[in-house]
């Protein structure tokens, strides 16, 4: 009797607050006006996942002859480069790259010297004034955190999924979608009575689809190092936006890595542990009626 | 409950110790020997769990604090240093970050079982009420700790909220000025966020202190609700119950493990990642999940009500919402405690449940259209529960048999 | 029988017991060493520990003051009289006997590299003064001489040197 009842408040209770926390954080993500965002298939998503380390030098590459004359990344140190986990260069081509950098240091002789690996990337514009000024009164996003601030908000139930699986790969989509998202001109898709304004560009992802940054990658616009692998890449609009949005995850979330296999060892330990502790209890209890 | 200890120095030391401060003798009372009623289930589990949330907030918070800066230009960057450069310091912050979640998940099961289990009615008032205290300075906590990582989320959530206080009349704006230390949002308002961030923990694990001590002297409520008769009822508290929780607690470190390792920014808000900026206001504008139902409240009031208007209408609903739970051990007045018992009372319980799980979803949800109906739909259910339904039931429900003690009732079961 | 039994199903418990208590003690200290390790030095810090300096900017006579660790340290490079000057003293003089020769780099020896912390009670020394050519602390009246070691004062030891060496002619690296 008791227990057919118990089952039925636990059953209200259970449900209710999965619902709960499923129902409501989701739906708030994401950008309003956009076309749906293809998941790509990032080697970083999952339970395993794990940087790519020759993807995320050419993603640097991208990012370093592209991005960087706009976009800033200013959390990002030159050492986490070699740091495990990450692209993995060696800490003499960090230190080499980090010295043609002038860093603005108040005590330094002239107030600039040359970068060291434990300085962060420096800005390419002394502050956001000055980058807008510059970009047609746009503002180039800082990269650091930015594959992390970028969100896609996907349709029921898939958003469910999302919280057994771990998919937090949605901003490395967003990245990779609004690259691959521009229009030379405005597309029949563009809402009604749409009108883009001087200097904007048209894209698909973008929230309301006025961009201020010009497409800023084409096929054949970087010539990539061949990586320590030997492998070739092509060298293609698609790869170039999987690249430098696989950088730019691993730039947001650079102990991503680390991160995951603790989290293994940790989860094969409660399991285990809890096991052990249901068998004790159960022995405890096991002379008790109740 | 326990006037006559069973506890007996060993030593001489001890002995000594007992005569000035008997520490010892009031834990073997209280968190060993205490009598416990066998029959309590997993929903009872909660409330070891909650303090196991506090603890793994304090410790990870005070820690966080030695590495943050509250500072307008400084916060942001300071959150994202102990994510990348402090030793752990990404697991730390996600912790607590995530903790927050857990804890108002183990909150609302543990005050959802007390609703139903009618754990708030005589003799237990006073630890109802504690308890609903303890739920509102969370609250508070939460929301401010919210504010510290000075992202988009952080901003114009303080903002918004701020702005209730401006609801008051004719002192209300002073009053916002007086909370934010400014005309608007800004470097005061984070550093005394931060100071009471930090402060309201250790209020309060002092009133859990209080909750378990008004806990420890009726004893506890149980899932048939008919009050402990004889010893054989209970059970002490250690082993029994001590294993009992910490398996819970070990159980439910899984989905939390989980979250702080393989989805840590999932409960959150991609804004909170692009620093607090005044001229720009996010598109969507949510608080966290656990604050949705009340945000809720606080919207569906988009009327005025004679001479209240729509936002201090709004306020007042949302907090009523709050400080009603405080009046629920009167509402309630049926005589039988658990809603085991009470055939008609279980269907409304299980409507507000539902309710309440709806408000939370609408919550996320933009304020138009049908949205806004279901929130007034919503809104008045989640009063008319308490206000109504529970009064009118407590008259007129004819409540099933009780048991006549734990003891019987554990052997129908076993026999059954 | 009944008892054996009984002994056994003991046994068994126990084992649950100690198995389920040694698994949790291990957990616990997982848990407790990353929350005493964050205390240490954090990655940004540690990136600064180990610096570059390049000295050929110094002219001879002259010394920098650079920061390591967050210490200030003094570079000096040193004419040949001072060099000889420190040479000159016989180690029965010193307070703390070091030759020259040891607190140089071999090859480098117009070059002193010292921690520029009195190590009497820390105070910053003030260079070329003192009665002995090289550095005299204000704080407590303690000298130095021109190798840095300590020759009258309070103060009980040489300035350190810090750990460092010569990645070239002209390049330092400390720490």
């Amino acid at each position: 009797m008791t227990g057919a009842k118990t089952m039925f408040k636990t059953k209200i209770i259970i449900a209710a607050v999965a619902a709960m926390v499923g129902l409501a954080s989701l739906p708030a993500q994401g950008a309003e006006g956009g076309a749906h965002v293809e998941r790509q298939n990032w080697s970083f998503a999952g339970i395993f996942g794990t940087y790519d380390q020759n993807q995320l030098q050419r993603g640097f590459q991208v990012f370093r002859e592209v991005c960087a004359s706009c976009h800033g990344a200013n959390l990002m140190a030159f050492r986490n480069l070699s740091e495990p986990g990450g692209p993995s260069f060696s800490e003499e081509q960090v230190k080499a790259l980090a010295a043609e950098f002038e860093i603005a240091d108040a005590t330094a002789e002239g107030g600039v010297r040359a970068g060291v690996a434990a300085d962060r990337w420096p800005s390419p514009f002394a502050n956001d004034q000055e980058a807008r000024d510059a970009n047609g009164g746009s503002l180039p996003p800082d990269f650091s955190v930015l594959a992390k601030a970028r969100g896609v908000t996907d349709p029921f139930p898939t958003w469910v999924f999302n919280y057994f699986t771990g998919y937090q790969e949605g901003g490395a989509d967003y990245i990779h979608a609004l690259l691959n998202g521009y229009h030379e001109e405005v597309p029949e898709t563009a809402p009604e009575g749409f009108e883009l304004a001087e200097g904007k560009y048209y894209n698909d992802y973008f929230p309301g689809h006025a961009i201020g940054m010009a497409p800023p990658l084409a096929d054949g616009s970087v010539t990539y190092t061949p990586g320590e692998d030997g492998v070739t890449v092509p060298e293609t609009l698609e790869q170039y936006s999987t690249d430098v949005a696989a950088f730019m995850m691993w730039m947001a979330e650079p102990h991503l890595v680390a991160r995951k296999q603790t989290g293994f060892v940790v989860l094969l330990f409660l399991v285990l542990f809890a096991g052990l502790m249901y068998a004790t209890k159960r022995k405890l209890w096991a002379g008790i009626e109740h | 409950m326990s006037e006559h200890s069973t506890y007996t120095p060993g030593t001489a030391v001890e002995k000594w110790l007992d005569d000035r401060l008997p520490v010892i003798r009031f834990a073997k009372e209280h968190l060993m020997d205490f009598p416990t009623p066998k029959n309590l289930n997993y929903w009872w589990t909660f409330g070891a769990i909650l303090v196991m949330c506090l603890g793994v907030q304090i410790v990870t918070g005070v820690i966080l604090a030695m590495h943050y800066t509250p500072h307008v230009d400084l916060a942001f960057n300071a959150v994202e240093h102990i994510r990348r450069d402090v030793n752990g310091g990404r697991i730390i912050q996600a912790t607590h970050a995530v903790g927050a979640s857990m804890f108002f998940v183990a909150l609302y099961i543990h005050m959802f079982r007390g609703l139903f289990y009618g754990s708030y009615k005589a003799p237990r008032e006073i630890i109802w009420i504690l308890g609903v205290l303890i739920f509102i300075l969370t609250v508070a906590t939460a929301f401010m700790g919210y504010i510290l990582p000075w992202g988009q989320m952080s901003f114009w959530g303080a903002t918004v909220i701020s702005n209730i206080f401006s609801a008051i009349p004719v002192v209300g704006e002073n009053i916002k000025q007086l909370v934010l230390g400014g005309f608007a949002v800004g470097n005061p308002t984070l550093n005394r966020f931060f100071s009471l961030h930090y402060l309201l923990p250790f209020v309060i694990a002092a009133i859990v202190g209080l909750h378990i001590w008004a806990l420890h002297v009726p004893g506890n409520n149980n899932p048939i609700g008919v009050e402990v008769k004889e010893s054989r009822d209970t059970v002490p508290f250690h082993p029994y119950y001590t294993m009992k929780d910490l398996f819970a607690m070990v159980l439910f470190m899984i989905p939390f493990a989980w979250f702080v390792f393989f989805a840590p920014d999932i409960l959150g808000h991609p804004d909170n990642y692009i620093m607090a900026n005044s001229q720009v206001t996010p598109a969507h504008i949510v608080p966290e999940w656990y604050l949705l139902p009340f945000y809720t409240i606080l919207r569906a009031i988009d009327f005025n009500v004679l001479f209240i208007d729509s936002k201090l209408g709004g306020v007042i609903a949302m907090g009523g919402a709050l400080v009603m739970l405080l009046i629920v051990p009167w509402l309630d007045t049926s005589k039988v405690r658990s809603g085991t018992f009470r055939p008609l009372f279980k269907w409304f319980f299980a409507l507000f449940a539902i309710n309440f799980v709806a408000l939370t979803y609408l919550g996320a949800q933009p304020a138009e259209g049908i949205y806004t109906v279901l929130a007034k739909v919503c809104t008045a259910y989640y009063f008319l529960y308490f206000l109504v339904i529970l009064p009118v039931l407590s008259r007129i429900e004819t409540p099933k048999p009780l048991p006549t003690s734990i003891s019987e009732s554990v052997l129908g079961k076993a026999h059954a | 029988m009944a008892t054996q039994a009984e002994h056994s199903s003991t046994n068994r418990r126990d084992f649950l017991y100690v198995a389920t208590g040694a698994v949790g003690a291990v957990g616990a200290a997982a848990v407790v060493w990353p929350l005493i390790n964050q205390l240490n030095p954090d990655a940004s810090t540690l990136a600064l520990a180990s610096i570059e300096f390049d000295v050929s900017a110094i002219p001879e006579g002259q010394s920098v003051t650079i920061m390591w660790r967050g210490l200030p340290v003094f570079v000096r490079h040193r004419t040949t009289a001072e060099i000889e000057e420190a040479r000159a003293v016989p180690l029965s003089d010193l307070k703390d006997p070091e030759t020259d020769a040891q607190r140089i780099k071999e090859g480098h020896d117009q070059w002193l590299v010292m921690i520029a912390n009195c190590t009497h009670l820390g105070c910053i020394p003030v260079g070329e003064a003192g009665d002995f050519d090289g550095w005299f602390c204000p704080c407590h009246g303690s000298h130095y001489d021109s190798a840095g070691r300590i020759r009258r004062g309070p103060a009980p030891k040489n300035l350190v040197v810090p750990p460092y060496e010569f990645v070239s002619d002209t390049l330092i690296q400390i720490g």
